[in-house]
């Protein structure tokens, strides 16, 4: 792969892919507002977000295919915005896969290569299948391919043209979980393997954080977060983020004490009080003001309240009792109502189970306040809870 | 694929050993549903052709009657003496269905992906003509295509009449009894036939297929080059089919809007049929024509029909 990447040039004198001020409206339907975005050279970036957040239009206005009504798009310096999809070195692995149905796998593959007018096309397109390990697949037609093969043939007949970008919109959407999972280390392994930059829409956060080294979270045409995934799990800046990548649990509170910058702010929720790191905080946070306090579920440790005693000092405590819970193995997954919050979500690891940890039981939640993170208030708290709809 | 297919139809008596048989008269439903048209063509082709196949060989008169006579000379004679209207039958039909491919085709393919909300009422518009008879249509024809028409002062004015009429389509400042005005009646008789299975098959297309074509390095022609025309192909086959069998048997056109010159082997079977009354001749006729339309239709069909379409 290597020395053809190097003789064809594609990929070396790239650069990054720039959008600057996009936005795309269809009538009075903003579906995406003026969005600034830098996708840098060589990585895996992922647009996440559910659908309809207009993550697929932006995709979209990377190929071409659709024309945004405001705003600039870069591809390095290049200014490709009135480029049209067929002169831009960019290409797409699209959700249906869109396979061509007439031709066979090695003229799907090699279509590209001709309409750039090369000829002798065997050599690159067996090099192709046997990266996505089709060889023996070489002369079927694409509907005698299962889904997964069909996704595999997608990704060659865009890699084939080692363009500067490669566009995945949704490619793992109409597989099986098993399958899902198999494929997204498959294509993390090629894009490491080529070194093109990959631009990856989905809606499946596991997935986003699995392969991507930088994920733009989007919500209603905005992009609400950017980073890498340990950064936006651990640290969301909005409720959405909190809720839509893993699960948080948001507490309405009351801010008691702030202290200088970097020290920890003190709050009230239901009667108790709890830390939040200043710096993890973030909007200005004034006593007297509200502010959601977050944390996630495998943060937390559950202990009966009969052994409230001995919890260590400077703990973040939250008294409740226990609503349900179910096993799944590894842990267990409590959902607790307390003073301070309704159904609470505490993840348990099976080390020791305490036999007292059953529904009804009175507990006490309790935590490293350094887990502890806080939103503005203003917010919605439930905003990017999945819905049953969504999870589909 | 297979294998695993194989696989489960084996293992299926053993999860579920009793099969229920379906019952008679349940076994017999599809044929029962077969009946209606069984007896139709029966009665309406087969026994027909049948008959046509024995007129073709008998010898005789009407006064004194046929009798079979196995003579297949008949054949040879008909064929000798009509040959001219056979090729100009075909000649015909084959322009007026390549006219209506011409025509069809850029307006099944704004029908089928430009038309947006006015797609079904551009669909009835093709089928419009229908609602009225097929004859007073062509009569209007007449009308359209008389000497001093507007359509005739205007061809003539641009000259397009000389060409026509070099190439021997017309003659001199005339348009109507020559052969392009049969040409042009069958186009237009025909071309709603080529405009639907056309239609068809590019609605079928899925749109991100042009997409994915674009995306590829592909310009707007060569996409319809590579995709778009090679996934109509069996519109463009049933089409053409649907356009050129039918055209080469019309009569109706070459009787109103023809001339003598420009008579069709349709005609020819017509007149041995009602006016010179020498069957075995007309059947004779109709038994080539049928013979070379589907020689051609197999070999056109096996041409067109290689690239395994989807």
């Amino acid at each position: 792969m290597t020395d053809k990447t190097a003789h064809t040039g594609k990929t070396t004198g790239g650069g990054d892919v720039r959008l600057t001020g996009i936005s795309k409206s269809y009538g009075s339907f903003t579906a995406v507002h003026p969005l600034d975005l830098t996708v840098p050279q060589g990585s895996f970036f992922a647009l996440l977000g559910a659908s309809g957040c207009g993550k697929t239009t932006t995709l979209r206005m990377i190929a071409g295919l659709e024309d945004p009504s405001t705003g600039t798009v870069f591809l390095g310096d290049k200014d490709v915005t009135d480029l049209p999809p067929y002169k831009r070195p960019v290409n797409t692995v699209f959700q249906s896969y869109a396979l061509f149905p007439h031709m066979d796998i090695t003229e799907n593959i090699a279509f590209g290569l001709r309409r750039r007018g090369i000829k002798s096309v065997k050599k690159q397109v067996d090099d192709m299948l046997e990266l996505v390990q089709l060889g023996d697949k070489a002369r079927h037609k694409p509907h005698q391919l299962s889904g997964g093969q069909q996704q595999r043939v997608a990704v060659a007949r865009a890699l084939i043209n080692h363009p500067q970008v490669l566009l995945l919109d949704e490619p793992l959407g109409a597989l099986d979980l098993k399958l899902r999972r198999q494929m997204q280390l498959e294509l993390k392994r090629i894009q490491t393997e080529v070194g093109i930059t990959f631009v990856h829409v989905t809606h499946d956060q596991e997935e986003a954080m699995t392969m991507a080294d930088q994920v733009a979270v989007m919500n209603g045409g905005r992009v609400e977060q950017l980073g890498a995934p340990a950064d936006l799990y651990e640290n969301p800046q909005t409720t959405f983020v909190a809720n839509f990548l893993g699960t948080s649990n948001l507490i309405e509170a009351e801010v008691l004490e702030t202290g200088p910058t970097s020290a920890d702010v003190l709050v009230t929720a239901g009667g108790g009080k709890l830390r939040v790191p200043g710096d993890r905080c973030t909007s200005a946070v004034r006593q007297g003001g509200k502010v959601l306090v977050g944390v996630r579920p495998e943060k937390i440790s559950l202990a009966h309240a009969d052994d409230a005693g001995s919890i260590a000092d400077g703990r973040n405590r939250v008294t409740g009792r226990i609503a349900d819970s179910s096993f799944i193995g590894v842990s267990t997954q409590y959902v607790v109502n307390s003073p301070a919050g309704a159904e609470l979500q505490v993840y348990e690891q099976n080390i020791e189970r305490d036999a007292r940890l059953r529904p009804g039981a009175e507990v006490v939640l309790h935590w490293n306040p350094a887990h502890t993170f806080g939103l503005d208030a203003a917010q919605d708290i439930d905003a990017g809870v999945e819905t049953v709809e969504d999870a589909g | 694929m297979t294998t695993s297919t194989l696989q489960k139809e084996e293992a299926a008596p053993v999860e579920e050993p009793v099969l229920r048989k379906p019952s008679t008269r349940k076994r017999l439903v599809p044929y029962w549903l077969l009946l209606p048209g069984i007896i139709w063509l029966l009665v309406f082709f087969a026994l027909p052709l049948v008959y046509q196949a024995s007129t073709s060989v008998q010898t005789g008169s009407l006064e004194a009657g046929f009798q079979v006579t196995w003579h297949f000379q008949t054949y040879w004679d008909a064929f000798q003496e009509y040959w001219p209207q056979f090729v100009r039958s075909l000649l015909y039909a084959g322009t007026a269905t390549l006219l209506c491919l011409l025509l069809g085709y850029p307006l099944a393919y704004l029908i089928a992906f430009k038309a947006g909300r006015w797609r079904n009422l551009l669909l009835v518009l093709v089928i419009a003509p229908f609602f009225t008879s097929f004859l007073i249509r062509t009569l209007a024809w007449k009308t359209i295509l008389a000497d001093d028409s507007l359509v005739v002062d205007a061809l003539n004015a641009l000259h397009v009449l000389d060409v026509t009429s070099w190439i021997g389509w017309t003659e001199g400042d005339r348009v109507l009894a020559t052969p392009m005005a049969v040409v042009c009646g069958l186009t237009y008789n025909f071309l709603p036939f080529m405009i639907l299975p056309l239609y068809t098959s590019l609605e079928r297309i899925d749109g991100r297929l042009h997409e994915a074509a674009q995306d590829l390095y592909a310009s707007p022609a060569t996409t319809f080059r590579k995709v778009t025309f090679p996934l109509s192909m069996p519109g463009v086959v049933s089409g053409t089919l649907l356009t050129f069998i039918p055209a080469s048997g019309d009569y109706v056109n070459a009787e109103l809007l023809g001339s003598t010159d420009t008579k069709m082997v349709g005609n020819v079977i017509q007149s041995q049929f009602l006016r010179v009354l020498d069957y075995p001749t007309a059947a004779a006729l109709s038994f080539i024509l049928m013979a070379i339309v589907l020689i051609m239709v197999t070999v056109y069909i096996r041409r067109a029909g290689t690239e395994d379409l989807v």
